[in-house]
């Protein structure tokens, strides 16, 4: 099993990241496009077992770890 | 009075702070290694700067779960004066001790000059020897230093008095270039409810002697000495 998970920065919070990346994109010719959030994405692999389990003890690491609710949300997939 | 100057791997600042304390404030000083547990026999803990293990995943996150940060929970709690400076103010937000967060400078350049920072409560352990209209000259080096909160936070803070210094210009006054990072409501450094745990961006630690340019910093750890004395002249 592998668990995927994505952090992404809160709208509310400044991005100056994305927003570069943002008009960098325009710069190069990629007219139109709205606003770009630059995140984490992590892939951890998990032994074999019960799914939900798993997805509640690493939605636990999310909150107290792999992400800062203050500045990030984030999202657990599990296949 | 004896202070801790916490080591994790990558501090970087340590050095200079036990440095500043020792020889310069002229009290006992040691480091404490990321991996003790304990705190015992100290009067006041400084979570130096530096990039602990790697900056990885987020600035200060893996620090926070080291072993001796178990300890300065129960410090902090019992009253006694935590002071993070840089990546130590990072660690104790990711922490929890202090709210709010420090996420990239809103320029994503390392920003790594002296700035100017008016002191915006004076009282507490960290300010009370800083002159009202002292205009604090200080050197900051960070990529991750822009302070960010929600607004009721922030409101928070600046009804509880909690924010500690706001960057200026050379005169005093908030200006919007005077902001190096971005920092919402142009705030360098905080502290708890408490006001026994404080974080601050700039390094007072590197501006504790003329001979660096400026001193300004030692007005810092001089209001955090003579807090302590005055503490314990009280218990007497």
């Amino acid at each position: 099993m592998k668990a995927k998970i994505i952090v992404t920065p809160k709208k509310a919070v400044l991005d100056p990241q994305g927003k570069t990346v943002a008009s960098a994109l325009e710069q190069m010719g990629y007219k139109g496009i709205g606003a770009v959030h630059v995140g984490k994405y992590l892939e951890i692999d998990l032994p074999a077992g019960d799914k939900e389990s798993w997805r509640g003890r690493l939605d636990e690491a999310c909150r107290k770890f792999l992400s800062n609710p203050v500045i990030e949300d984030y999202q657990v997939e599990i296949e | 009075m004896n202070f801790a100057v916490l080591q994790f791997p990558a501090s970087n600042c340590d050095q200079d702070a036990l440095h500043v304390v020792k020889n310069v404030l002229g009290q006992s000083a040691r480091f404490v290694w990321h991996k003790e547990n304990s705190l015992a026999g100290f009067d006041a803990v400084i979570i130096p700067g530096g990039f602990s293990y790697g900056d990885y995943l987020r600035t200060g996150a893996i620090a926070r779960f080291s072993p001796i940060m178990q300890a300065v929970q129960a410090f902090a709690a019992q009253g006694g004066p935590v002071l993070g400076i840089c990546n130590g103010f990072q660690i104790l937000c990711e922490a929890g001790l202090l709210p709010g967060a420090l996420i990239r400078n809103r320029s994503l350049q390392f920003r790594c000059e002296h700035i100017f920072l008016k002191t915006a409560a004076h009282d507490g352990p960290f300010t009370g020897k800083i002159p009202d209209s002292k205009v604090l000259r200080l050197p900051i080096a960070h990529g991750e230093g822009c302070y960010f909160a929600d607004d009721a936070t922030l409101d928070k803070l600046q009804a509880g008095r909690q924010v500690l210094w706001e960057y200026v210009n050379a005169a005093g006054e908030a200006a919007g270039r005077s902001n190096p990072n971005g920092s919402l409501r142009n705030i360098a450094g905080i502290c708890n409810e408490a006001r026994n745990v404080a974080g601050l961006m700039p390094h007072p630690e590197r501006a504790s002697e003329p001979l660096l340019g400026s001193a300004d910093g030692l007005l810092i750890f001089e209001s955090l000495l003579s807090w302590l004395q005055a503490k314990v002249a009280q218990a007497a």
